[in-house]
């Protein structure tokens, strides 16, 4: 197997996600765009360690990383979200206006 | 390496397969009008990337991928959902229309740069031993050893995360209310 029809799979997750986070409203939307892009980086990594094959499994260490920080982000993120629907009856992103001069 | 050599090799019509499937429902999960539907594409996402991690040979990353995100990180999501009441069947604003072209010529050129540079860069690269999958001693012993501190910090992270988020999402109580619970 080579190495680039992983990260070509890898690069059109990345891709994807960032249409999603561009196109989409609703903030709960906009949440799932940025997993598809941390899976994308994670696709990567691992790629990368089955490639050069680090003595550490350098690679692997990284992505539980990245796993975990992602599921820390998701939590503050939805939680931020509740909150702030709580104040503005509203889930869409184009209508959190109060910082906007 | 022509194509043909490489469609030779049985385990690349796995990686096809499972390949198309991850596309596919991630250009759902981003162009879907059901918020219901998109989350449970990206449960198909993901657990076609634990496939692709386990053809990679990172078996304890793919079941960590399945056990976190689709078991924990979905759940929540769909808590998400249902907790902002977003409308359960098709809602035609979920995307914001106007910014169709852009994002879309945004993340075709993105793509275009990715593919081409890592095409560039690794040719016909092969994968180094891909039938001997690392054994959870190797990674474990990296994560106690090496990365001891990462780990403890990520850990603390996780923590930090746990007490904000209860504090962020908690309903602070109105004065009346607060009376009352003096009260009694």
């Amino acid at each position: 197997m080579l190495v680039n029809q992983f990260l070509v799979v890898a690069a059109l997750l990345f891709s994807m996600g960032t249409y999603g986070l561009l196109v989409r409203r609703n903030t709960v939307m906009i949440l799932l765009s940025v997993e598809l892009m941390l899976n994308a980086v994670n696709i990567n990594l691992i790629a990368f360690e089955a490639y050069l094959r680090t003595s550490e499994a350098i690679g692997q260490v990284f992505s539980i990383f990245v796993i975990t920080i992602a599921a820390a982000e998701v939590g503050i993120g939805l939680a931020i979200v509740l909150m702030i629907f709580r104040n503005r009856q509203s889930a869409n992103v184009d209508e959190y206006n109060l910082m906007k001069f | 390496m022509t194509f043909a050599d490489w469609l030779s090799e049985p385990v690349n019509w796995v990686y096809l397969a499972i390949g198309a499937a991850v596309v596919a429902s991630a250009f759902r999960v981003v162009t879907s009008q059901n918020v219901v539907h998109a989350a449970l594409y990206l449960v198909a996402t993901l657990a076609g990337t634990a496939g692709l991690f386990l053809m990679m040979s990172a078996e304890f990353v793919a079941w960590t991928l399945v056990l976190v995100y689709i078991g924990a990180v979905i759940v929540l999501f769909l808590f998400g959902i249902m907790i902002t009441r977003a409308p359960l069947n098709v809602e035609p604003g979920l995307d914001n229309p106007k910014a169709r072209p852009l994002a879309a010529v945004v993340s075709l050129s993105l793509f275009v740069l990715l593919a081409y540079t890592s095409l560039q860069a690794f040719g016909s690269d092969q994968l180094t031993d891909v039938g001997t999958p690392t054994d959870t001693v190797t990674l474990a012993e990296s994560l106690i050893g090496r990365f001891v501190l990462p780990f403890e910090i990520v850990g603390f992270v996780l923590l930090a995360a746990l007490v904000g988020g209860i504090t962020i999402a908690r309903r602070d109580l109105t004065p009346l209310e607060e009376e009352e619970r003096g009260a009694v």
